[in-house]
């Protein structure tokens, strides 16, 4: 299946492994991914705290490059530059006045036709129960699926059905082989862009998300979003002053979950550069509170 | 000839001070067919009318305008000034000299101009009014209440006590609604069986009430007065005369584990059935769905047992069609389960209930006799939160309205647990508290101040199970939005009160407006909060929104009293300003060709089809025919018409075209 | 002599539930506007049969107003729906047979909104004086009659 992707400023800075283990599981799965050209910036939440046209144009504008690439949907990993690409859309469809404003803006012509998909979406689509069956592995952990605020809401735009408990996620972990628990933090906030400005408030809410995970006895945290991702893992140290506790527990992408289910070696993932080690010890287990036993080196690589 | 007579009215100095009446009288004296034109300072007066009188008389008047206020104002008045004088009503129309006339206009040549104007349009209409003469149609004395529940008792009571018939259809095996279910009812506490159960036993030995439960209205037709009911009495596999209520038969039932509905499926229930002890009637119902027997043909124990032989398995449903001259709906409401909410668990805590749920715990014939004992071990909470607002107020949720009663159920629930449970700790996360009723305020205070019941402004984010405890996440937006978490044993959610299942279908088969919500729809919000827009249909209780027990029983007995007038007479008297399609001498008949597209654009469903034939039964041709009893007189049926072979009685084409062809003369 | 400055004359069609009442509560309000209208009553604009309309240019209305109640609030249910789809056909048929259709105006104005009629009158006042006596569709209505 061939489909569009805008990779976002994350993908290739603070969670450039989200973009390998994503390109590396992606062939297996029989996605062929179409990159964006020359994508710019989403404006992520700088752009809409400042000006609402900027906010508008800047998604539009990929929108409107992946419009000119013929792509009909286009996938995007990170769930903020999802929320964004998919609240200017609602929004241009909804304006008619906004859009003459922003087409104005990009100067490019823009007519709403790209639908924009998040990874788990996708993912769902590909990573069948049938497909599974042929996996080299079984990643038989239990973990607990963090989802986060940006996959699931505001309903007006994403329209979710379950978004207090969404479980696409823990059915895509499910078919690698996953018993994922049913917990508390599903779609409690990380502490999102405070994790800049106010790192106390990322670690006592990091800690919550975290405790709770841990009491349930999960062996690591799935998530989609390398906001989530660094707030949890980056900031693992802001986590513990807050909560006076030691977490070894390892926040794992849902590509790098599937990638090791799919056999693929921890360096192709990214593994390697986490903040919290994972190690991947033996033929098919992830174990927690393990120390770093990665075939190469150790983390804290760039 | 026409001989119309016009009085100019100065309405004091409302009109004169901008129109000039007097040359207004004037100029219209001379239009031909004006036999009397003249202007006075007050017609709506006593000697105003009078002058009307006299000139009737003795001028011999064929039709009579009146220019003063507007005809929404005094038609009324000047008509009936002209009926009693003997001159058909409606040959009298009114011209509007004020609110479009002198009140929005300056003082000058144009608006006594204009005066005339209106004059004279309305002058060239009367002559061609037609009298018209009101229309009866027979009433038949028998109301049909649908619903059994606290409004339609008191409906059907009320309408029984006055001598008039009543026919009362219920859905459940037994009368009684939503108010059997309850503990007790606030503000005053009292035990709700002790007060519904004698009203429920009226009911069933009432000489004027006929009740068929188990039972659903299947079609209505007709109109008001002369409604025909068809009910589909459904299959109890009782012979309710010979079955004596003993109970042996659900004894002997081996499937004893159906959720109770009326317990809310927090107690049991077999598959022959009594719903509770005081049901009426106090007849059991085999549940089909779930009976051994009709599954696979095997069981039938309470047959053996029944010492009245009264078990029929082989008792078919019966259709009965019953004549009614009106309809009062009091189906009810529902509440939200609690599998609506998932930042509530999904419906997946067993401790997390919906209030309805836990009045069926406090109740002493409940699933726990009266003691609130989780759902999950048995064990008494000592640490109860409940929700208010638990999806009404929420657009989020689709339900933007408020649902009434949950203020105070939940202070009500809040004391009740407390008397119970005397060291226990009761919490009440609110966003209002709406106690705007007689004593009201005064029971929320109480539970407050007497029973210590913890107040906390504040929604609730998320309940979530740890460690056999509930854990409840709001916000005490009092303190400055501080988190607030309690660890409760059971959490109790004030749900949003919705309309009944199967509202929209009866609404439809009734042809009575409905809102989004399927809440019945009133003809007026305020002025007319029991009739529908269907002439001859009633609302009553919380089928057309949530309501308590007094505003449901006000508004049964209002509806009754809607009823009671309509039957006040042997015979409907209705204004004829409504549609008639032509009719001809032979071998025209009418100029109607039958294609019935007024039919199609009729909101009221008052155009029929009638055959025209020869003595011998030979069709000659379907032509359309307007049902008085039914027709508003809207006149879409008039504009529709290809052939103009229907026409408005009051608003007929030659009228309303002299009109216009007057403006332009 | 001087002649009189040209004043149109307009028919109003409207609905006794909300129009009329609409225009009462402009009454009792006090609020001013032009005299040129004049008023006919029907129970419910479902009832107004357009040609009707065609008549009153043919007759020399200068101008043609239609206004009921907003729609989902007719007091008889749907009649307002009726008018409205027959505006819609009406419009085109109209403007086929020569009508300026800037003659004529199509408003709802519900019986609270009695400055709402004023602003309806006199706007319509307004644009029809400045586009003159409407002659050509009279003109055309009398050579082929």
């Amino acid at each position: 299946m061939k489909i569009g992707l805008y990779p976002g400023c994350s993908l290739e800075g603070s969670s450039r492994e989200y973009a390998e283990s994503l390109r590396a599981i992606a062939p297996k799965l029989g996605l062929e991914l179409e990159e964006v050209e020359g994508w710019n910036c989403c404006g992520a939440s700088s752009a809409h705290s400042l000006d609402h046209v900027l906010s508008l144009a800047l998604p539009a504008k990929i929108l409107a490059q992946a419009e000119a690439q013929r792509m009909d949907e286009l996938m995007v990993p990170c769930a903020a530059c999802f929320n964004r690409l998919a609240s200017t859309r609602t929004e241009l469809a909804a304006d008619a006045s906004a859009r003459t404003t922003v087409t104005g803006t990009i100067n490019m012509p823009y007519a709403g036709t790209t639908v924009v998909r998040n990874i788990l979406d996708v993912l769902n689509r590909v990573l069948t129960a049938e497909a599974a069956k042929s996996f080299p592995k079984i990643f038989s952990h239990k973990v607990v699926c963090y989802y986060g605020c940006l996959l699931v809401r505001p309903k007006s735009v994403i329209h979710h059905e379950r978004m207090e408990d969404p479980m696409e996620m823990d059915d895509l972990m499910k078919r690698i082989g996953a018993t994922p628990l049913d917990w508390a933090m599903k779609t409690e906030c990380c502490g999102a862009s405070f994790s800049i400005t106010r790192t106390d408030i990322v670690g006592h809410l990091g800690g919550k998300i975290l405790e709770d995970a841990v009491e349930r006895g999960a062996e690591a945290v799935i998530v989609a979003c390398p906001m989530c991702h660094s707030n949890l893992d980056m900031r693992r140290k802001e986590i513990e002053r807050a909560t006076k506790k030691k977490f070894s527990i390892p926040i794992l992408y849902i590509t790098q979950a599937i990638g090791i289910a799919l056999g693929l070696e921890p360096k192709a993932l990214g593994l390697q550069r986490h903040f919290v080690p994972v190690a991947v010890e033996g033929k098919n287990k992830v174990q927690q509170n393990a120390p770093i036993r990665v075939t190469a080196a150790v983390s804290l690589e760039k | 000839m026409s001989r119309i007579g016009v009085f100019i009215c100065h309405c004091g100095e409302n009109i004169s001070s901008t129109v000039d009446c007097e040359k207004v009288a004037k100029t219209i004296a001379h239009i031909p067919g004006v036999a009397h034109s003249v202007d006075y300072k007050y017609m709506c007066s006593d000697p105003g009318q009078n002058l009307i009188r006299r000139a009737i008389k003795e001028k011999n008047l064929t039709g009579v305008v009146v220019a003063a206020c507007s005809p929404r104002m005094h038609e009324p008045t000047f008509r009936r000034t002209c009926a009693e004088t003997g001159l058909n009503p409606f040959l009298c129309e009114m011209a509007n000299l004020r609110e479009h006339c002198s009140w929005v206009h300056a003082k000058g040549d144009a608006t006594t101009e204009k005066a005339a104007g209106l004059v004279s349009m309305m002058v060239e209409k009367v002559k061609r009014n037609k009298p018209l003469f009101p229309i009866k149609v027979p009433v038949t004395k028998t109301a049909l209440v649908i619903g059994g529940g606290i409004a339609g008792i008191q409906a059907a009571l009320d309408i029984a006590n006055a001598a008039q018939k009543v026919v009362m259809v219920e859905r459940e095996p037994s009368i009684g609604g939503h108010m059997s279910q309850l503990s007790e009812t606030f503000p005053t506490l009292d035990c709700s069986q002790c007060i519904l159960t004698p009203r429920m036993v009226e009911i069933a030995q009432h000489p004027n009430i006929t009740l068929y439960t188990y039972a659903e209205v299947e079609s209505l037709t007709g109109f008001i007065g002369n409604f025909t009911a068809r009910i589909r009495k459904k299959a109890k596999s009782i012979d309710e005369k010979a079955c004596t209520g003993c109970g042996e038969c659900a004894t002997a039932c081996p499937i004893k584990k159906i959720p109770s509905e009326f317990n809310t499926g927090l107690g049991l229930r077999s598959a022959i059935y009594i719903p509770f002890p005081q049901a009426v009637p106090n007849k059991p119902v085999i549940d089909r769905s779930r009976c051994s027997y009709f599954k696979n043909g095997k069981c039938k124990f309470c047959q053996t047992k029944c010492p009245a032989n009264a078990i029929h398995f082989d008792q078919q449903d019966e259709l009965i069609d019953v004549e009614v001259g009106s309809v009062v709906v009091a189906t009810g409401f529902n509440i939200k389960e609690t599998s609506f909410f998932p930042e509530y668990g999904y419906g997946k805590y067993k401790d997390v209930l919906t209030g309805l749920q836990f009045e069926r715990l406090l109740s002493a014939s409940g699933p726990t006799l009266g003691e609130p004992r989780r759902p999950s071990d048995g064990a008494v909470p000592k640490k109860i939160v409940f929700i208010a607002c638990a999806g009404s107020r929420d657009p989020a949720k689709g339900i933007e309205y408020c649902s009434k009663i949950c203020c105070m159920y939940t202070a009500k629930h809040a004391m009740l647990y407390k008397h119970k449970v005397h060291d226990g700790d009761a919490y009440v996360f609110y966003m209002d508290i709406r106690a705007g009723g007689k004593g009201y305020d005064e029971f929320v205070r109480r539970a407050i101040e007497e029973d210590g019941v913890n107040y906390i402004r504040g929604r609730v984010s998320r309940v979530f199970e740890r460690g056999g405890k509930l854990i409840v996440r709001g916000a005490d937006t009092l303190l400055g939005a501080q988190p607030v978490e309690i660890e409760a044993d059971m959490v109790v959610l004030a749900t949003a009160g919705v309309a009944n299942e199967g509202a929209e279908e009866l609404a439809q088969k009734l042809h009575v407006s409905y809102d989004a919500h399927h809440f019945f729809s009133e003809a007026h919000p305020k002025l007319r909060p029991v009739e529908t827009n269907t002439a001859g249909i009633f609302l009553a209780g919380a089928c057309q929104a949530p309501k308590d027990i007094p505003d449901s029983v006000g508004q049964a007995s209002a509806a009754a009293s809607k009823v009671l007038g309509l039957f006040s007479a042997d015979e409907l008297t209705r204004e004829p300003l409504i549609a008639v399609v032509n009719r001809f001498a032979p071998p025209v008949f009418s100029t109607c060709v039958g294609c019935f597209t007024c039919q199609t654009a009729c909101p009221y469903n008052a155009i029929e089809q009638e055959e025209i034939k020869t003595r011998d039964g030979k069709l000659i041709k379907t032509v359309a025919k307007v049902n008085s009893g039914l027709c508003q007189g809207c006149g879409t049926c008039v504009a529709f018409c290809r052939s103009k072979s229907i026409d408005l009685q009051g608003y007929s084409n030659e009228q309303v075209y002299a009109e216009v062809m007057e403006v332009l003369a | 002599m001087m002649e009189a400055p040209f004043e149109p004359k307009i028919i109003a069609f409207v609905c006794n539930w909300c129009t009329y009442a609409g225009a009462d509560l402009t009454g009792t309000s006090r609020i001013k506007y032009a005299t040129n209208v004049r008023i006919v009553r029907f129970p419910c604009t479902g009832r107004i049969d357009y040609n009707l309309l065609l008549r009153a240019f043919a007759q020399g209305a200068d101008g043609v107003i239609v206004s009921g109640c907003h729609p989902n609030d007719c007091h008889y249910t749907s009649g307002n729906f009726h008018a409205r789809r027959r505006w819609i056909v009406f419009r085109q048929m109209m403007e086929y047979m020569g009508v300026d259709m800037r003659r004529v105006k199509f408003s709802w104005v519900s019986a609270a909104e009695g400055a709402k009629w004023a602003e309806v009158v006199n706007s319509a006042v307004k644009e029809i004086r400045e586009l003159g006596p409407s002659e050509a569709f009279q003109t055309m209505a009398r050579e082929v009659a």
